[in-house]
C-alpha cells in the first residue's frame, strides 16, 4: 500500500475519521426519529453561541486536554492506559484530602498543594499496574481497567465511611474552605469582561495548557522522553540501546497517571469544589479519544480536547432541549475511538487512489 | 456457614458463573485464533437489550435469544473487519465497540420503551424459567446429595445447562476436530497455516462468528434468565472478568470452568454480606466485597498461580505477502 504524504496522515485521516463518526451519528439520530440539523444547531448553539455555553465547553476542554495526555504519554511508551478514568477519580480524592487538611489563606498555594495531592494519588493509583507490567507481564490493559473498578469502590468507601460529615446524607466529602476556591473565568481580570461569574471554566484550564507544553517538552526535549519513545516503536531495540524496560514502563505510567489525576483540580477543586462520586464522568475514557484524534501530539490532544468540550457541551444541550438521549455523546465516542484507532487503515486505504493520481499526473 | 447456606452460595455462584463463563468460552475461540477482544463486554450488552427489547415486544424468550446473538454477531462482525481485513489495532477496536454499546443500547432502549433506557420487565414466556431435572424428588431423600442436586444443579434455565454443555463441546471441537487444530495453529503460527492452504481469513472469521454467538447467548441470558429485562450497564464489567478467567484459565476450557465458577463464588458471596460477616466473625464493607473479584483478577494477573502464556500470533494482525 502506498504511503500517505505525513500531512495527510496528520490532518486528513483524523478529519475523514470524524466525518464518518458524524455521517453514522446522523443516520443514527435519523433511525431514532430525531432531526440531524436541528440536533446540530442545538449543540452549536449551546456549546459555542454564548459565552455561558463556551465557559461549559472550556471546562470540558480542560479535563480532557489532562487524560488525553496521559493517554498520549503512556501510548509513546507502547503502553494503552485505559485507567485514565481510575487514575481521575483517585486524583479527586487527593484534591479532596489536600483541600480538607488546611484552611487555606490563597487560592494559589492550595492549587499548588491540590496538584501535587491530585498527581501523587493518580500516579499511585497507575503504579501497581505498571509494576506488573514491568516485572510480572501482566497486560496493562486488562489490569487498568480492573483497578477502575477497584478505584470506584475505593471512592464509595471513602465517601460513605471516612470522608462524609456527620449528619450527611448524600455520599460526598464537606465542602471545600473558602480559601480553596479557584477563580473561574468571571472572576480573572480581563475575562471577567465576557464570561459572567456563573461558568465553571476556571484557573486551571492554563494549567492544562501549561502540561500540554510539559508533555511536548518532556517527550521530544528530554533524554527520558528519547528513551520512552525508543522504546514505544521497538522493545527489543531500546533494550539493545541500553535502555531499561523497567523503568521506562514505570516513569510514563506514573506520568501519565499523574496527568490523568491532575484533572481532578479542574472538576474537584474548581467546579464541585466537594468530592462526590463518579465525579469524573467519564473523562478518563474521552482521554483514549481524544489522544487518538490528536494523533498523540500535545497540540493535536489540545485541539481534539477542544472537539469533545463542544461535544459534551452541545451534546447535553441536545440532551436537554431535544428528544435524543444524551448518550449519544457516548455513540459518537466510541465511533471516533473505532475510526481513528481501529479502522485507521481503511480510512487510509480510501484516500490513497487520490493522492497516486495527484502524483501521477505532477 | 451451615449447609443449607452453602447449598444456596453455591445455587447463584452457577447462575452468575453462567454469564462468565460462556463470555469466557466467547474469548476462548477469538483469543486462540490470534485476535485479542476486550469487546466482549460490548457484545454481551447489546445482545443483553437486543435480547430484552425483542422478547418483551414478541413474549417470547427464544425470539429474544435469536436477537440477541445477531445484535452480538454485529458487533462481531465490525470487530473481525477492523482486526482481520483491516488489520487495525485490535485492543483499541475492542474498546471502541464498548464504547459504542454504551451509547447504542441506552439510545435504542430509551427510543423504543422510553423508560430511562431500561426495557419492561419481563414476565412468563419472554423469560427462560427454571427447570427442574429428573429425579429431584426421588434423591430429595439421600443426605448431603439430595439438597445440592435439588438446589445446585436443578432449578436453572435451558442457558445454564447449554453453557455447561459448551464447555465439554468447546473441549472436543478445540482438541479432536480438524477445524480445532487448524484454529490452534493460527493463533500460534498462521504462516504455517497459510503454507498448508488453509485460509487464515477465513479461519479467523470463524472464530469470530463463534465468539459472537457465545456472546449473544451470554448477554440474552442476563436480560432474559438472570434478570428480568435490560437495564443500563447491566453487564458490569462481566466480559472483562471473563477475560481475566481466560488468562486464569491459561486459554482452556474445562480449566475456564473452574474459573468463571470461582468468580461466580466470589460475586454470589458478594452479595451475602451476612454469610461473610457470620464466618469470618468480622464486618467487611460493602465496596470491598464489591471491589473483591477485580482484585483477585489483579492477582491472578500477576501470575501468582502460575505462568499464564497466551497464544503467540495473538493481537497481530497477518499479513500475507509484502
Amino acid at each position: 500500500m502506498a504511503k500517505l504524504p505525513t500531512w495527510a496522515d496528520l490532518v486528513l485521516v483524523p478529519l475523514i475519521s470524524l466525518l464518518l463518526a458524524a455521517v453514522i451519528s446522523a443516520l443514527v439520530i435519523l433511525a431514532i426519529g430525531g432531526d440531524p440539523v436541528e440536533a446540530v444547531t442545538v449543540m452549536v448553539d449551546g456549546a459555542l453561541g454564548s459565552p455561558y455555553g463556551w465557559g461549559y465547553t472550556l471546562y470540558y476542554t480542560t479535563s480532557f486536554i489532562f487524560t488525553g495526555l496521559a493517554v498520549t504519554v503512556a501510548y509513546h511508551a507502547g503502553q494503552f492506559n485505559i485507567g485514565g478514568e481510575g487514575q481521575a477519580q483517585l486524583g479527586g480524592l487527593g484534591v479532596a484530602l489536600v483541600c480538607l487538611a488546611l484552611p487555606w489563606p490563597h487560592w494559589s498555594i492550595a492549587l499548588l498543594a491540590a496538584s501535587v495531592g491530585a498527581a501523587l494519588f493518580g500516579a499511585a493509583w497507575a503504579a501497581i499496574p505498571a509494576w506488573l507490567q514491568a516485572k510480572r507481564g501482566s497486560h496493562i490493559v486488562i489490569t487498568t481497567i480492573m483497578f477502575n473498578y477497584i478505584g470506584a469502590a475505593l471512592i464509595v468507601y471513602m465517601l460513605v465511611e471516612v470522608l462524609r460529615p456527620i449528619g450527611q446524607m448524600d455520599p460526598a466529602s464537606a465542602r471545600f474552605p473558602v480559601g480553596a476556591k479557584l477563580p473561574n473565568f468571571g472572576e480573572i481580570p480581563g475575562l471577567s469582561l465576557i464570561f459572567s461569574n456563573k461558568v465553571p471554566a476556571n484557573v486551571s484550564f492554563f494549567v492544562a495548557i501549561a502540561a500540554c507544553f510539559a508533555v511536548w517538552a518532556l517527550l521530544w526535549r528530554t533524554r527520558l522522553g528519547y528513551e520512552i519513545r525508543a522504546f514505544g516503536k521497538s522493545e527489543s531495540a531500546a533494550v539493545y540501546a541500553g535502555i531499561s524496560p523497567t523503568k521506562v514502563i514505570m516513569l510514563s505510567m506514573l506520568i501519565s497517571g499523574g496527568l490523568a489525576g491532575l484533572m481532578a483540580i479542574n472538576n474537584v477543586m474548581g467546579e464541585s469544589e466537594r468530592l462526590v462520586q463518579n465525579a469524573s464522568e467519564g473523562a478518563g475514557f474521552i482521554g483514549i479519544a481524544v489522544a487518538l484524534m490528536g494523533r498523540n501530539h500535545p497540540f493535536g490532544v489540545f485541539l481534539a480536547a477542544l472537539l469533545f468540550g463542544f461535544l459534551y457541551q452541545g451534546g447535553a444541550e441536545m440532551g436537554l432541549w431535544t428528544t435524543i438521549p444524551i448518550e449519544l455523546r457516548l455513540l459518537v465516542q466510541g465511533l471516533v475511538i473505532l475510526f481513528t484507532g481501529a479502522l485507521d487503515t481503511m480510512v487510509r486505504m480510501m484516500l490513497t487512489p487520490f493522492f497516486r493520481t495527484a502524483r501521477g499526473a505532477a | 456457614m451451615d449447609y443449607a447456606t452453602l447449598i444456596e452460595v453455591l445455587g447463584s455462584t452457577l447462575r452468575l458463573g453462567t454469564p462468565l463463563l460462556l463470555a469466557c468460552l466467547a474469548g476462548l475461540f477469538s483469543e486462540r485464533a490470534g485476535i485479542f477482544d476486550i469487546g466482549l463486554e460490548g457484545k454481551m450488552l447489546m445482545a443483553a437489550m437486543a435480547s430484552g427489547a425483542v422478547a418483551a415486544t414478541t413474549g417470547s424468550a427464544w425470539i429474544g435469544l435469536g436477537a440477541g446473538i445477531f445484535a452480538s454477531l454485529l458487533f462481531a462482525g465490525v470487530h473481525g473487519l477492523a482486526s482481520i481485513t483491516f488489520r487495525g489495532n485490535q485492543l483499541i477496536s475492542g474498546v471502541a465497540l464498548n464504547f459504542v454499546a454504551s451509547g447504542a443500547t441506552v439510545l435504542i432502549a430509551q427510543t423504543l420503551f422510553g423508560q430511562g433506557g431500561r426495557t419492561p420487565p419481563l414476565s412468563g414466556a419472554a423469560r427462560f424459567s427454571p427447570i427442574q431435572l429428573p429425579g429431584v424428588e426421588t434423591l430429595a431423600a439421600v443426605p448431603g446429595f439430595g439438597p445440592f442436586y435439588a438446589k445446585v444443579l436443578s432449578g436453572h434455565s435451558i442457558l445454564v445447562y447449554i453453557a455447561l454443555l459448551c464447555v465439554p463441546l468447546t473441549w472436543w471441537l478445540l482438541y479432536r476436530t480438524r477445524f480445532g487444530l487448524r484454529l490452534r495453529a493460527v493463533g500460534e503460527n498462521p504462516e504455517s497455516v497459510d503454507t498448508a492452504g488453509v485460509s487464515v481469513i477465513r479461519l479467523r472469521y470463524t472464530a469470530v462468528v463463534l465468539t459472537g454467538v457465545l456472546c449473544g447467548i451470554a448477554g440474552a441470558y442476563m436480560a432474559t434468565s438472570l434478570q428480568a429485562g435490560f437495564g443500563r450497564e447491566m453487564t458490569a464489567g462481566r466480559g472483562y472478568i471473563a477475560l481475566a478467567a481466560l488468562i486464569f484459565a491459561k486459554w482452556r476450557p474445562w480449566q475456564a470452568l473452574w474459573a468463571t465458577m470461582l468468580f461466580g463464588f466470589l460475586q454470589a458471596i458478594a452479595l451475602r454480606p451476612d454469610v461473610i460477616e457470620g464466618t469470618l466473625h468480622m464486618k467487611i464493607p460493602v465496596p470491598a466485597l464489591d471491589a473483591l473479584p477485580y482484585i483477585l483478577t489483579v492477582i491472578v494477573l500477576a501470575g501468582f498461580v502460575g505462568r499464564a502464556i497466551p497464544p503467540r500470533a495473538g493481537g497481530q494482525p497477518y499479513v500475507k505477502e509484502r
